[in-house]
């Protein structure tokens, strides 16, 4: 693998003690090459699918309530279980366009272990009988796509991807494709609409899912990287084995990006249900305490568009429901720490500024709403806020997201919490996503917009346009 | 969405606590609607998939989980859903999708074409807030950019519902204009350097829910308020679009489509949508002409011009005088004319067609579909006749939304490839006039006899017709006027042998349906009746016994000396009839010429000693027959220009003048006397033409039947000889094109287009100058490279300005083969 | 028209991109990166190819293309720098990186340097939220950048001591090829309709496969 030396392998995982499915190879140097894979099992798990019957390999998946790893959260046998019969040909997309802020995993899954997520696509496509497998990995992540494409060509030159697979009667191709810079391709039907070359915007729903209508109009399974990347172990060990990690609800482990205001940030796998937010940002095994002696302020607990959570959700495990009872999610693994350092309004202002410049622009309250909301928060930074601004950003939110939206308790206030997930007047989330900083930022800390606003009472002058780089800024033909 | 199955099964909903029935399916937005409720929306168009962008029409909805809002344009009704349009959630929402909306949009209203007329400002004044909240800077473009030569683009003022996008892709397949970049800077846009040239662009124009897109014909003529209207029929092509005809100040500014189920669905193609511009053209005729000695048409009084008329028809015996032309008039008009020369002067010599049709026999005698008909999901439409993107662009519209969305299977049997081809299932292109050979094979092939012919393979044949299924419509036409018609007339009764085949009409000329109808050929009488039945002898004084020439027959017969007046009614043959040499030898051979003509054109101005101004479409009151046979109303809107007329009125005062009244006052006098004469206009009354106002009324039955045919032979190919294909463009040296001021420059300049292999024999670059010569004539033109063009072909189209294909072609050959060579 | 935009090497690999989807449309943001590989960006002529190679209009490969942001539609510098000031990096410190680097290159985010070297880019996460603050040069990562790191970044950059750094536009040096004969079989999706052969198992013994 010469072509591949010069790039230092993607740092961050941090081999501590405790369960390892996924990252069970990151401790060698050349986890991603074949010869590692097979020394250590690889491909072991699809020969084992193939000795058994597709849909006994479908209903393991099942048992083993495999939850999503993507953002959502659903699990994948149920989501695999809507595909209509007979209507071939089926396809598989897998989702690997990693983009939420902070989350950081899915790139290491590609890069340091490809024959995982190779052999994982492939009992999926065995298990339902899946006509082709594309392998969608986000356009930035140069290295990622190399080592996909390195791992390809020498599973099919090891016939373990094309025709014939193992001398069987199992025939699929995979073939990798990529995207050029676009979040909202993380979106299950606009990463469809990318696949077909076309624009990322989201599809209208109902169908809720591409099992009834996906690529190409096809029934088709979009599947995150990590969650295929458990089938091997899956499948090899077997649903029981699989559920002894983690708990009831949320059984296995998955991968956690811890970032931000912490001493030892890092890429953990943990148990699901089983590991708190305070053993992730306190434990020694995990990121061994706020930076710098600093305090706790607050947390984004599942990526971007989470709503933030608070030093008194520290001993909330990290599973679904009471994450989302909470007023907030797990999403795709993505935890943000944040010392009493931090600008309130200044944080909240850069997540808000990412779903304005990654709005697709399909839904109106979206494509206006979030630069909106933006402009308004720019200004109130810039010291050109108005007292009025507090509230119509609340309003503006509310357009996009009517109704409560999920947001944490606030004893000091005497407000419980509105738990997850948001309604919304636009076709996907990412629109209400960006009332999640504006929301929890105000709840709890609108004495710091206050303090930024009360110094200006005059009517602003308008701002410079904010958004976009170069290249969305063409105004005249 | 055309023919829904007998589906009686209903579902009910409430909508604001009032239960309200509606059919599975149906979308809440379009079930709401029809029921009396209006939910706002800009984005959604019911001839259009729903995209859901603009989020105007949420709701709240109960659909058994709960209220929520949900879009009511992508929303099926369901039975017990609940739906309130007035309550608090759903006047929040919509309010804010409508703040969220003018967050950019420009406060132009009072300099905007759209103002008054505009669902934006509708809603703003209906429900908005009085101030806006939005203080920071709106985006800003460059202030409107021409995407084509008659669309103009604002985009300030777009609030990006994809509607023109959608339809440019969906609707036309013109894929022009997009999307362009991302988010809060989304724009439409071209690609650079290339136009929105689409057919169809001003439908984008018509469904622009603000003054986004605007057309270079309106813009800035008129205010919505100002104008007065009526319900009418397009008039430049047989489709029979309906049309809404606006005029202010006695003068017609603008056409819309009208949503016809039955036939356009709103659309209208650009040369339907704007020929109005000719109407108002420097160009029209308000006074009679008379050709002084010198050879010039010098103006002249009505008297002194029907004088000449009368003088010379009195003059001359019945069978030296003829009559061609006719397809631009209202049925009425049509009805008196023939009148005129059946019944009056008694002479058979009557074509609307000029040689560039079918034979009226074939046409009245094949068992006909309607538009609908040949779009029914499941079924099978056979293009055998010219390219319906240039022709019939409405008809183009209807089949490709049939065949894309409904499930219908296209086959082309076409000289060249069309503007169906990329969707159709298969296309078969036989040599030039080859076509019945082709015809006839794929009978035998869909029998289980597979062969090849006129240069299209077995294995192509027998796949075409493996995959005929359901009713088939075949849609007739003449491809190319470069070869007999006799070849597509032996095509049409071979595949009249096809189980539960029915025929669609593809003649294009405005209302040459209603002509035929009305006798206006050889051989016929009103009512789709042979001369031989008779039976409107009782009220025509005079009918021929004897069948009569048609424009071929009449132009021979004028060449040879043997015609003396010859009547022109809207007529061109230097520039239509197929053969030039032939027209203009009997044109110069006739001793008087008689043209009743809005416009000049080439053969009038050179040859008529008598014109007659005519009005045009909106300046006379009438009916029109579509290609269907569907009369509906042509209503006058504005006067004609000087002392221009009614053609039927031009008719009757010759008439009157021969001593031989018609007895017509109105036009509803001439639709009375139709009624009583043949019992297939019987449903044409008053009554039943107002209450069908939109659809129309369809005329169906004849009692013409089939002609006998054979196919011509063709010689043999030699190796250095193409066979010429000679289809229309919609954009040509037509009168109407060239005198509608947004349209004649869009009529392309004319090149011979070859497929790969005769083009790489050819050797030399593309847009290279080359001769194409015949054994009638040459021309030197440009050469393209054109896939879509079989080996052997040359394409060249008819009547392009400045290149007339017909100088090349004989028409008593069965092809025209030319030579194409480097000079 | 046919326009001319790929050189041969590249026009036959297009051929092979295309060949890997059921539908040739699925191709086009392939070869958009594909042109950029070859031209550092997407000029007009690279698109009506596109159109021409994918059965679409010129308008829908630019529709497509603009809307992805790694796509240039005009030139930009031999090295794109997109400095990451999303939450992560922003916590400790994107955003005063950027401001550094716009000083040491003399642009401001979204500018190209006069020399035609740097294109510097303000960009959301990229997925190395535990090594913030971080940023790529042309997609290759540098984490926890320093602003002496940057500085000397670009330094190396500039003396060309960055040699498994590709000029703009190039993305994996390795590339997917699926040799014919181990191809499965890509058609469309017409032509897929039939039940995979592997599915009848589910009919058979369950026990029958041992």
């Amino acid at each position: 693998m010469a072509t591949n030396a010069y790039i230092p392998h993607a740092p961050g995982y941090v081999d501590n003690d405790g369960p390892k499915i996924v990252s069970q190879r990151f401790v060698h140097e050349d986890s991603y090459t074949i010869e590692r894979y097979e020394a250590t099992g690889g491909y072991d798990g699809l020969r084992a699918a193939l000795n058994r019957t597709p849909s006994a390999v479908h209903d393991e998946v099942r048992n083993a309530t495999v939850l999503g790893r993507g953002g959502a959260g659903f699990p994948a046998g149920v989501k695999w279980g809507f595909m209509p019969p007979g209507k071939f040909p089926y396809y598989l997309v897998v989702n690997g366009d990693e983009s939420e802020p902070g989350t950081y995993k899915d790139r290491l899954l590609m890069e340091r272990d490809p024959h995982q997520l190779i052999e994982g696509c492939l009992i999926t496509c065995y298990a339902l009988g899946l006509a082709q497998c594309f392998l969608y990995v986000r356009g930035e992540m140069a290295l990622a796509q190399e080592r996909i494409a390195q791992a390809l060509n020498d599973a099919y030159a090891r016939n373990y991807v094309g025709r014939n697979i193992l001398g069987s009667d199992f025939s699929v191709d995979i073939t990798l494709t990529w995207g050029a810079g676009a979040y909202i391709v993380g979106e299950e039907t606009a990463l469809i609409e990318s696949l077909e070359g076309n624009r990322g915007m989201p599809r209208l729903k109902p169908p809720y899912f591409p099992a009834a209508i996906g690529l190409y109009g096809q029934p088709t399974i979009v599947n995150n990287v990590e969650t295929l990347s458990n089938l091997p172990w899956l499948v090899l060990n077997g649903a029981d084995a699989y559920k002894a990690y983690g708990s009831e609800t949320s059984p296995g482990t998955r991968m956690v990006a811890v970032s931000g205001h912490v001493n030892r940030p890092g890429v953990y796998e943990i148990e699901q249900g089983v590991t708190t937010f305070r053993d992730l940002f306190y434990g020694d095994n995990f990121g061994q305490g706020i930076r710098n002696g600093h305090e706790l302020k607050m947390f984004i607990p599942g990526g971007g568009s989470s709503p933030w959570f608070f030093p008194e959700h520290l001993d909330l495990p990290l599973e679904a429901k009471p994450v989302g009872e909470a007023g907030s999610m797990l999403g795709s693994g993505a935890i943000v720490v944040m010392d009493e350092t931090t600008d309130a309004v200044r944080a909240a202002l850069r997540v808000v500024r990412f779903f304005a410049r990654e709005s697709c622009g399909k839904c109106t309250p979206c494509r206006e709403g979030t630069t909106w909301e933006e402009r308004i928060l720019q200004r109130i930074l810039d010291g050109e806020g108005r007292p009025s601004d507090i509230d119509m950003l609340l309003d503006i939110a509310d357009n996009i997201s009517p109704g409560p939206y999920p947001v944490a308790a606030d004893p000091s206030q005497g407000l419980d919490a509105v738990p997850f997930p948001p309604k919304q007047t636009t076709i996907c989330p990412l629109g209400p996503s960006s009332v999640a900083p504006i929301v929890s930022t105000i709840r709890r800390f609108r004495h710091e917009y206050e303090a930024k606003i009360t110094r200006r009472d005059t009517i602003p002058v308008s701002v410079e346009p904010v958004t976009g780089s170069s290249d969305h800024h063409e105004v005249s033909a | 969405m055309t023919d829904t199955a007998n589906d009686v099964s209903t579902v009910s909903v409430t909508v604001n606590g009032v239960e309200i029935e509606a059919t599975p399916g149906e979308l809440l937005i379009d079930a709401c609607e029809r029921t009396g409720t209006y939910i706002p929306r800009f984005c959604y168009h019911p001839r259009m998939k729903p995209v859901g962008m603009c989020r105007m029409c949420l709701v709240e909805v109960d659909a058994g989980r709960g209220p929520g809002l949900q879009p009511s344009c992508m929303l099926p009704v369901s039975d017990g859903m609940r739906v309130e349009t007035e309550s608090d959630l759903t006047k929040k929402a919509q309010d804010g999708v409508l703040e969220f909306l003018l967050a950019n949009h420009p406060l132009d209203c009072p300099v905007c074409d759209k103002g008054g007329e505009c669902p934006l400002q509708d809603q703003t004044m209906a429900f908005g807030p009085g101030e806006t909240r939005f203080v920071e800077e709106k985006r800003h473009y460059e202030k409107p950019i021409p995407i084509s030569d008659t669309v103009y683009l604002d985009r300030e003022r777009c609030i990006l519902c994809d509607r023109c996008t959608r339809f440019a892709d969906d609707v036309a397949g013109d894929t022009l204009i997009h999307f362009m970049d991302r988010g809060n800077n989304t724009q439409v846009n071209t690609f650079p350097d290339e136009p929105f040239a689409s057919y169809f662009s001003g439908n984008t124009v018509q469904i622009c829910p603000v003054g986004a897109l605007t057309a270079a014909p309106y813009r800035f003529k008129a205010r919505p308020w100002d104008l007065e209207e009526t319900v009418s029929t397009a008039w430049t092509d047989s489709v029979g679009s309906r049309v809404t005809v606006q005029s202010s100040r006695n003068q017609v500014v603008r056409l819309l489509g009208v949503d016809a189920d039955a036939v356009n669905w709103g659309w209208l193609s650009d040369k339907e949508r704007f020929a109005f511009e000719a109407l108002n053209s420097d160009r029209r005729l308000g006074a009679p002409q008379l050709r002084q000695p010198g050879g010039e048409l010098v103006d002249a009084g009505w008297a002194p011009a029907l004088a000449a008329v009368t003088d010379a028809l009195k003059q001359t015996p019945a069978s030296r005088v003829g009559l061609i032309g006719g397809a631009r008039l209202t049925n009425e008009s049509q009805y008196a004319w023939t009148k005129l020369f059946k019944g009056g002067l008694g002479t058979d010599n009557v074509d609307a067609q000029l040689g560039d049709g079918l034979p009226a026999q074939l046409v009245l005698s094949l068992r006909r579909a309607s538009i609908n008909e040949a779009c029914r999901p499941g079924g099978t439409v056979i293009l055998c006749g010219p390219d319906l993107k240039e022709d019939l662009g409405a008809l183009y519209l209807r089949i490709r939304h049939a065949v894309v969305n409904d499930g219908v299977t296209l086959i082309e049997i076409t000289p060249t490839r069309t503007g169906l081809s990329g969707i159709a299932a298969h296309s078969l292109h036989p040599a030039a006039g080859e076509v019945a050979a082709l015809a006839s094979a794929l009978v035998a092939a869909q029998r289980g006899e597979a062969q090849g012919a006129a240069g299209v393979s077995a294995e192509q044949v027998a796949q075409a017709a493996a995959a005929l299924s359901g009713p088939v419509t075949v849609v007739l036409g003449r491809p190319s006027i470069a070869e007999s018609v006799d070849s597509v007339t032996a095509a049409a009764l071979a595949l009249t042998e096809l189980p539960d085949v029915a025929f669609l009409s593809a003649l294009r000329r405005g209302n040459v349906h209603g002509a035929l109808d009305m006798g206006m050929a050889p051989g016929l009488l009103p009512g789709r009746t042979p001369l031989s039945a008779g039976t409107v002898s009782e009220v025509w004084a005079n009918t021929p016994s004897e069948p009569g020439l048609d424009t071929e027959g009449m132009l021979r017969a004028a060449a040879a000396g043997e015609l003396d007046v010859l009547v022109l009614l809207g007529a061109d043959p230097l520039s239509d009839f197929p053969d030039r040499q032939l027209a203009r030898k009997a044109l110069e051979a006739v001793t008087t010429v008689v043209a009743i003509e809005s416009l000049p054109n080439p053969s009038t101005l050179a040859y008529a000693d008598v014109v007659l101004p005519a009005a045009m479409a909106t300046e006379v009151d009438g009916t029109f027959t579509n290609l269907e046979g569907r009369v509906s109303v042509s209503e006058q809107k504005v006067t004609p220009p000087g002392t221009a007329r009614a053609d039927w009125m031009i008719a009757s005062e010759i008439a009157r003048r021969l001593g031989n009244d018609l007895g017509f006052g109105s036009t509803a006098d001439i639709r009375a006397e139709m009624v009583s004469v043949s019992p297939l206009f019987a449903g044409l009354t008053e009554e039943a033409l107002i209450e069908h106002r939109i659809e129309g009324v369809l005329v169906t039955g004849s009692s013409i039947s089939l002609p006998s045919a054979s196919a011509p032979e063709t010689p043999h190919h030699d190796a250095y000889s193409l066979r010429l294909v000679t289809g229309r463009r919609m954009y040509d040296a037509g009168t109407m094109v060239q005198a509608s001021s947004s349209s004649a420059g869009l009529a392309a300049a004319v090149a011979v287009r070859l497929g790969t292999a005769d083009f790489e024999r050819l050797g030399c670059a593309e847009g290279t100058t080359v001769r194409v010569a015949s054994a009638q004539g040459e021309l030197l033109v440009p050469v393209v490279h054109d896939r879509g063009v079989p080996t052997g072909s040359a394409a060249l189209a008819a009547n392009a300005p400045g290149s007339p294909a017909n100088t090349l072609i004989d028409c008593s050959t069965s092809v025209t083969e030319v030579r194409v060579e480097r000079p | 028209m046919t326009t001319e935009f790929f050189s041969n090497d590249n026009l036959h690999l297009a051929h092979e991109i295309v060949s890997r989807y059921p539908v040739k449309k699925s191709a086009l943001i392939p070869l958009l990166h594909l042109a950029q590989e070859q031209h550092g960006w997407v000029c007009d002529d690279a698109m009506r190819q596109i159109a021409d190679l994918t059965g679409t209009t010129p308008a829908e490969v630019r529709g497509t293309g603009t809307f992805y942001e790694m796509f240039k539609f005009h030139p930009v510098g031999k090295y794109v720098v997109n400095v990451c000031t999303n939450i992560s990096c922003q916590l400790l410190g994107g955003e005063e990186l950027l401001a550094h680097a716009e000083q040491t290159l003399g642009v401001k985010a979204g500018g190209t340097t006069a020399d035609g070297l740097f294109t510097l880019e303000d960009v959301e996460c990229i997925a190395a939220c535990t090594e913030a603050p971080c940023l790529q040069v042309n997609y290759r990562y540098r984490l926890k950048v320093t602003d002496d790191d940057f500085d000397t970044l670009i330094a190396d950059l500039r003396a060309g001591r960055t040699a498994e750094i590709p000029e703009h536009g190039t993305l994996a040096a390795v590339r997917q090829h699926i040799p014919a004969d181990a191809m499965a079989g890509i058609v469309p999706p017409e032509q897929a309709t039939e039940m995979p052969v592997w599915l009848s198992r589910n009919n058979q013994d369950a026990g029958g496969q041992g």
